[in-house]
């Protein structure tokens, strides 16, 4: 397969990659056919897809930055995002809860549906959007003025919402991240007094605690030493009984252990989706396999 | 394979030594001005300092002792309502430029407050002179506070600017992917994050403002007695201390050293609050 094929124009790929299940298409030609997407797609009908990408595209000022991604997200799973530096996977889950358009001059164009409905259609308030599918970032950003506390209900208290259980609320985000037992006794101390690792789950919590249906994680490790990696790691296992996961991850090994799907990213297109064992095990495009086994990127 | 012993080595000691010799010469004429300053000010002001001088109202001409009261007051409520009036719209033109700045509108409006802080404070006492001393026909304090006001509100805004410029941006996208609105997240998460930083800029700018004589000598003028409403003129240190400085009494003179030594204080008392401020909140994290 060459490049060229790969990069056809995105409302070719979109009808090849949206092929209803069940109907195999006749005109598919070698390239189509072994479309990554096609069977992923023939697999899970849109009834267990939690989020959906189609035809999205994304901009930087004039830098087309991705060009046309149609992936499904599934629900309660975990859905990593791989490739190399620059190919648009942070943009990406960046346009799932509509943060892509917070930097200056970015634009995105297309369609990301949560639940059937468009999150950039005409009447959606962004804020709404963001607060079903909250986000986790690549360094850990706790709110320097507030304890460890105020950094958990920091979504609830921001947003002027009142709870009744404040404490329980707390107790519950921080269990959930294994937080707890670390903090309970210092829980007014500033957030930022924790480790690296202690912080990156802090931040976990907080978007847990405005409870999200889906939490994007954009590198949540790269900041982190081996053994609080593993720990965020362990963390996601357990998410994923209850949320939908999005997560961007230079480390291919971290997507092979915590992700059940795995989508492969290069220069603003998804070359491969597909079960994170099959992409692992027995990619179908040559680019990915090149990609894994390190010889480029 | 080079030598590591050799002459070469004595000549750039000898630099070393000479350029850090430079460094701490041209440091301590730096603070030296400082220092002369304080002493002076403190040698001469305290000889004239007693009780009378912070209770008493100027005695006529020609009578000794008295003291500057209505100054004292007189500079508290020009600075108090030049900081009401200044410090709000300061702070919000800064955020305006943080968040929308990267307009024409934002580089215009960066433009003129970098423009109007180069401004002699003469001028800006002119322009208030024209503009409410002549239409109230009087001098007042309001007018006084209003050309202090104007004078301190570049540099509220280009500080407040400059420090929520610091504010890393990730933690506003945090706000934001928490589904906070964004005016939410710039002033809970922005601006209280960087409101240490922004209350030193404040009260350095109040310090400044303080000290300024030249807008006040026709907008607020001055006052032998009490001022008993705003749209009174009144008395203030520095004006106070610019008349007692020229007049022939020696008396005077002694009341004007006295007063130097209270604004000196009063501004000191602001700045070292300021960094008492920040230390403490540095502290607590």
């Amino acid at each position: 397969m060459s490049f060229s094929l790969e990069s056809e124009s995105s409302s070719a790929m979109l009808a090849a990659r949206t092929v209803p299940e069940g109907k195999s298409s006749p005109s598919a030609s070698d390239a189509e056919a072994s479309n990554p997407l096609a069977a992923e797609f023939q697999l899970n009908t849109k009834a267990n897809s939690k989020m959906q990408a189609e035809d999205l595209h994304a901009y930087f000022g004039n830098t087309h930055v991705l060009k046309g991604i149609t992936l499904p997200i599934l629900e309660k799973k975990v859905t990593a995002i791989i490739g190399p530096s620059g190919c648009g996977k942070s943009t990406f889950i960046r346009c799932l809860n509509r943060m892509h358009e917070v930097v200056p001059n970015a634009k995105a164009k297309g369609k990301v549906t949560l639940e059937g409905l468009d999150i950039y259609g005409r009447d959606v308030d962004p804020v709404r959007v963001r607060r079903r599918v909250g986000m986790v970032f690549q360094k850990p950003n706790p709110f320097p003025t507030m304890s460890i506390r105020d950094n958990v209900l920091a979504g609830l208290r921001l947003n002027g919402i009142r709870v009744s259980d404040p404490d329980t609320r707390v107790e519950r985000a921080l269990c959930q991240v294994a937080l707890w037992d670390e903090v309970k006794d210092r829980l007014d101390r500033a957030g930022t007094s924790l480790s690296g690792g202690q912080q990156q789950r802090l931040c976990i919590a907080r978007s847990l605690a405005m409870e999200p249906e889906v939490i994007l994680m954009d590198e949540p490790c790269s900041a982190l030493d081996p053994i609080a990696t593993a720990r965020v790691e362990e963390l996601i296992h357990e998410l994923r009984e209850d949320y939908t996961i999005v997560i961007v991850t230079h480390n291919m090994q971290q997507a092979a252990r915590v992700a059940n799907y795995t989508a492969f990213f290069y220069l603003g297109e998804v070359v491969e989706f597909d079960k994170t064992d099959a992409i692992f095990t027995h990619p179908k495009q040559r680019r990915t396999e090149d990609y894994i086994t390190g010889r480029f990127g | 394979m080079s030598r590591i012993t050799g002459e070469h080595h004595a000549l750039r000691k000898f630099t070393n030594a000479a350029f850090s010799a430079a460094c701490v010469v041209a440091t301590v004429i730096a603070v030296v001005p400082l220092f002369g300053i304080l002493y002076y000010v403190a040698a001469r002001g305290m000889q004239g300092i007693n009780w009378d001088f912070f209770t008493q109202l100027p005695k006529p001409v020609g009578e000794t002792g008295g003291g500057m009261a209505n100054g004292i007051l007189g500079t508290l409520k020009l600075v108090g309502l030049a900081s009401v009036m200044g410090i709000p719209p300061g702070v919000l033109a800064g955020v305006y430029l943080a968040e929308f700045g990267q307009t024409r509108m934002g580089s215009v409006v960066r433009f003129s407050a970098d423009v109007l802080s180069g401004i002699p404070s003469i001028t800006v006492g002119i322009f208030i002179y024209s503009l409410v001393v002549l239409t109230t026909k009087t001098f007042s304090t309001i007018a006084g506070a209003l050309a202090l006001a104007v004078i301190m509100l570049p540099t509220v805004t280009r500080t407040t600017e400059e420090l929520l410029r610091l504010v890393p941006e990730s933690l506003r996208e945090a706000a934001l992917g928490l589904g906070v609105p964004k005016w939410r997240a710039t002033l809970r998460v922005m601006l209280r994050t960087a409101a240490p930083g922004i209350a030193v800029g404040i009260m350095l700018a109040v310090a400044r403002v303080a000290g300024e004589t030249a807008p006040l000598l026709f907008t607020a003028f001055s006052n032998r007695f009490w001022s008993d409403s705003l749209l009174e003129p009144t008395a203030s240190l520095p004006v106070q201390i610019y008349t007692y400085a020229v007049s022939p009494f020696e008396d005077w003179h002694r009341q004007a050293w006295a007063a130097a030594l209270v604004l000196v204080s009063l501004v000191l008392i602001l700045n070292i609050s300021a960094r008492l401020l920040v230390r403490n909140r540095v502290r607590k994290q």
